[in-house]
């Protein structure tokens, strides 16, 4: 496995600014900040998830908050930076506009997962080790569930399996309203 | 649950800290107490128990904050979140 190095992380975020039109932000100690933490939480989970946000260590869990984050779109095009201000507009990048500070806007029920995910498994692996089928408890299966379907923009083509069609198409970039799910029937004759 | 303590001067206020590790704004805010001598308990969430996670989030949302870091409880009472130079030196009287 390749080392994750500073530089590593930093050369990633700069070509996906490059790619979507956007900027890392240009203050040096934040942006150092910024790319230690992503660092960190690549190494501590394997993916590097958002800095600013609690992971819950569980890939499936936590894919809406892995840099560059579901958010970012939105968030730019809304106040000019992502929620932890890695990624900034253009206006924010020359100093025409100030940084600003960015609300969550990942639903609530998405950031419960971290506070549930990890210890609700090891409550069902001691409950086997045991041979005592105790059910886990409803509330934090529903949240351990994730359902991926199956979307396309309808704009552009894009196809993409995933829990919710993205916020705005990473093609191009056609708004959430424009996706819609691909239902697949089969027919018996 | 094991709180970090940041001794300083100014000891007006009970104020604690919820944090995160890897997060630049939460390290900032830390600075930011300590170069202005306040007294503060913090604690990084990320490297907590799964149980005191419950904890922090059932104590955040009881004084309705949302669930973002760094989140600064001044006096049990006032939340602040985010960063806030401005917020913190109002309420901390800095």
């Amino acid at each position: 496995m390749t080392e994750i190095t500073i530089e590593s992380v930093r050369k990633r975020a700069e070509a996906d600014a490059r790619t979507y039109g956007y900027h890392l932000v240009p203050d040096p100690d934040l942006l150092q900040g910024l790319l230690e933490g992503l660092k960190v939480n690549e190494e501590r989970y394997g993916y590097p998830s958002c800095p600013c946000r609690l992971a819950s260590g569980k890939f499936e869990l936590d894919r809406d908050i892995i840099c560059p984050c579901d958010y970012r779109d939105p968030d730019v095009a809304e106040f000019g930076a992502c929620y932890c201000r890695l990624y900034v507009s253009k206006d924010v990048y020359e100093g025409k506009q100030e940084l600003p500070t960015v609300p969550e806007r990942r639903p609530l029920e998405k950031q419960s997962r971290a506070y549930t995910a990890v210890s609700a498994p090891k409550e069902t692996e001691a409950a086997k080790a045991e041979e005592k089928p105790a059910a886990p408890r409803e509330e934090v299966k529903v949240m351990l569930e994730t359902k991926p379907k199956l979307w396309y923009c309808k704009q552009c083509g894009y196809v993409v399996f995933r829990d919710d069609p993205p916020y705005v198409c990473p093609i191009c970039k056609a708004k959430k309203e424009m996706f819609a799910e691909i239902k697949t029937r089969i027919d018996f004759l | 649950m094991q709180f970090s303590k940041v001794q300083g001067k100014q000891t007006k206020h009970k104020v604690v800290l919820y944090a995160l590790s890897t997060c630049v704004w939460c390290k900032m805010t830390k600075q930011f107490l300590k170069d202005n001598e306040v007294e503060f308990d913090y604690i990084d969430v990320d490297l907590c128990q799964e149980e005191d996670k419950q904890k922090i989030r059932e104590h955040i949302q009881s004084k309705g904050g949302p669930l973002s870091y760094p989140t600064t409880i001044v006096d049990d009472n006032v939340v602040i979140t985010g960063f806030r130079k401005d917020k913190l030196k109002e309420v901390l009287g800095i």
